[in-house]
């Protein structure tokens, strides 16, 4: 059981960590979820005892790490895979931290028999790749057979093969009754992985929920209604409408509705009772990304603008296409998803410093237009997730392409 | 019981690891190679010197020539021990590992010491031994009055030069800092400060201007140093004590 209490970190006057408490139980395995730079592997350190919380405490059953007795043999942790020493081979590595510990020694054959290592064993560990360094840290976690595991973006640089077999590890680690502390910045593994979800950004505390509370919180159907192009008095006075009859109305950046609240043979029937005709009705989704992004938009740092490459553009050659942007990036228009209506996640986020001034819930859409921040004309918010996430603007249903109406009947 | 474990974990890094092996046997090489060519020099100069400096001629020191380059790859071998931690970021999991951070810097020090310790008391009488066949008629023996101390002194010298890189390099972390500042200072500046009569006063108690006094069974001519052999390896004592006080001081209190 991991406790922290008002958890606060400072480095001068940048705040890493803010008044943040959870608890990470035992027998599941707990994701720790947030963008780049949110405070989760200042979090790891301070649990560690590594770095000294300007405020709060974490302890480990009860003990803060540092006068927690034996604790090598309690607690686990990867927090760096590339934090070996490159001229050391990985069996050495692990020899010298199994001395440190007190472990015996042929618990460092075991360990890496576990994690497929024993053929590069006497190698050194310059010469690794990050998958092979992944699973060097993990043997090093797991050689004091703790109760307590921390592991700090395990599966980055693993193949598929072995984020499967990190995925199912965790897994049968807490089902052995073991706390299990994951941070990834990846939902869509937290998913598959974790019991339970901690989300934070910009260091504080934006959701505590099992991951069942999450998905049925934040993947919520919702539909999709388009009007002829053109007409705009048919889509207002359906919009209004919609809302009328308790949908939940927000405008597309295609300039299709998303309605929530409504079924889909009510949509249609309110439509047909307004006299407004529909190019699309469709039934949709909200991906987990989707909702993850959502919620920790507002406090990611490190956003992506678009290269204009000012200065470098060669002429076309004549006949040449201008190059398709790529969806998302620094585009107009992309945002994410609003919420969905029903269902209240729990453990609202208070007060955030520096967000919008929507908060994640407060169920309005991001700032489509907000300005760019380098002024490129018309561009908005950019997509910090561009590979991952399936531009709203682009449905995969052959009606909704707004290219070519004629093909929608 | 920590101790124990850290010391023997820390011996497995430091033998697992081609860079200390490396930096120790270059102290010894050098400081062997440079002491013969300086005594070989000597002894065909001999004839040729001025008479002031025949009569103060200190057959062991001229063999202990090389030291002033071999303390150069102690200084490495000290550093290296410890910044290695925080180059490849192992310390975060050392210390994860042993939370009570003085047991775990004093372990560690205490295995690089010992280490440096052994390496220098070999080198140091291997220096001697091998300078003074190459000094021929001119050399002098173990049993003659004040040349074990030196001899001895020899490697307490080597072995405390390295203590006090690693303190240093325990408060600066970065092998390449540590590195910068150290070299210079001991290879240059400290000699400057040392032996230019202006500075002299202050520079005669830099750590291995006053360490180095042991080295020498005969003071220099017109020498007139406030402390005696022993006197200067406890000034050297108290510069390492203060070098490694002052990491211990950082490592506590510092995140990691």
């Amino acid at each position: 059981m991991i406790e922290a209490v008002g958890l606060t970190k400072r480095y001068g006057d940048k705040t890493a960590v803010y008044n943040l408490s959870f608890q990470v139980r035992p027998g599941a395995v707990t994701g720790f979820l947030g963008p780049n730079g949110s405070g989760k592997s200042t979090t790891m350190r301070m649990i560690l005892g590594l770095d000294n919380p300007t405020a709060g405490s974490v302890t480990i059953g009860g003990h803060p790490y540092r006068r927690l007795p034996n604790a090598p043999r309690q607690v686990g942790a990867l927090l760096d895979a590339k934090a070996v020493h490159g001229g050391r081979s990985a069996r050495n590595h692990l020899l010298s931290l199994a001395q440190l510990s007190g472990i015996p020694v042929r618990r460092v054959d075991e360990v890496l028999g576990v994690v497929g290592l024993q053929d590069v064993a006497k190698k050194r560990s310059k010469g690794f790749s990050l998958g092979m360094g992944q699973r060097l840290g993990i043997a090093a976690a797991l050689l004091g057979d703790p109760r307590v595991l921390l592991f700090d973006e395990p599966v980055n640089g693993l193949d598929p093969e072995g984020i499967l077999w990190v995925r199912n590890l965790m897994k049968s680690l807490a089902a052995e009754g073991r706390t299990v502390f994951v941070s990834s910045h990846l939902m869509s593994e937290m998913a598959l992985t974790a019991d339970h979800l901690i989300v934070i950004g910009r260091g504080q505390l934006l959701a505590d929920m099992s991951i069942r509370d999450f998905i049925s919180a934040n993947s919520a159907d919702f539909a999709r209604v388009r009007t002829p192009d053109g007409e705009r008095e048919g889509r207002e006075k359906l919009s209004s409408a919609l809302t009328e009859a308790g949908g939940h109305v927000l405008p597309e950046p295609d300039g299709a509705l998303r309605v929530t609240g409504l079924p889909l043979p009510r949509i249609s029937d309110i439509a047909h009772d307004g006299g407004v005709r529909l190019w699309e009705l469709s039934p949709h989704q909200a991906s987990l990304e989707e909702a993850y992004m959502r919620m920790t938009q507002s406090a990611v740092d490190y956003r992506s603008t678009t290269d204009q490459k000012a200065g470098l553009m060669q002429p076309l050659p004549p006949g040449a296409e201008p190059p398709v942007p790529v969806p998302g990036q620094g585009q107009p228009g992309w945002y994410a998803p609003p919420p969905p209506r029903h269902g209240q996640p729990s453990a609202p986020p208070q007060g955030q410093p520096g967000a919008a001034p929507a908060g994640p819930y407060a169920g309005a859409p991001a700032p489509a237009a907000a300005p760019h921040p380098y002024g490129a004309p018309g561009a908005g918010a950019p997509n910090p997730y561009a590979q991952s996430a399936a531009p709203p603007q682009a449905p995969p249903v052959p009606a909704a392409d707004p290219t070519k109406p004629e093909d929608a009947r | 019981m920590a101790a124990i474990q850290v010391i023997r974990s820390e011996w497995t890094k430091i033998r697992s690891v081609a860079s200390t092996v490396w930096t120790l046997s270059l102290a010894v090489v050098v400081t062997l190679a440079l002491g013969m060519l300086i005594s070989a020099l000597s002894r065909n100069e001999f004839g040729t010197m001025p008479a002031r400096d025949r009569i103060s001629f200190d057959p062991t020191y001229v063999s202990f020539a090389g030291m002033a380059l071999g303390q150069l790859a102690m200084i490495v071998f000290g550093v290296l021990v410890v910044s290695n931690e925080y180059s490849s970021g192992m310390i975060r999991t050392s210390l994860a590992a042993v939370p009570q951070r003085g047991a775990f810097l004093f372990s560690k020090v205490a295995v690089a010491t010992g280490l440096a310790l052994a390496v220098g008391m070999a080198t140091s009488f291997a220096a001697f031994f091998l300078g003074q066949a190459m000094l021929g008629s001119l050399s002098t023996s173990l049993g003659e009055p004040g040349v074990l101390r030196a001899v001895v002194g020899g490697g307490l010298y080597m072995t405390l030069i390295a203590m006090f890189s690693m303190g240093v390099a325990v408060m600066l972390r970065s092998p390449m800092l540590s590195l910068g500042i150290l070299m210079p200072f001991f290879f240059i500046i400290s000699n400057i400060l040392g032996n230019v009569s202006a500075t002299k006063k202050i520079g005669q108690y830099l750590p291995d201007q006053a360490g180095s006094r042991i080295l020498r069974v005969l003071p220099r001519v017109g020498e007139d140093t406030p402390y005696g052999p022993w006197g200067g390896l406890g000034i050297m004592v108290l510069w390492v004590a203060a070098a490694l006080a002052g990491g211990y001081a950082l490592l506590k209190r510092r995140d990691a």
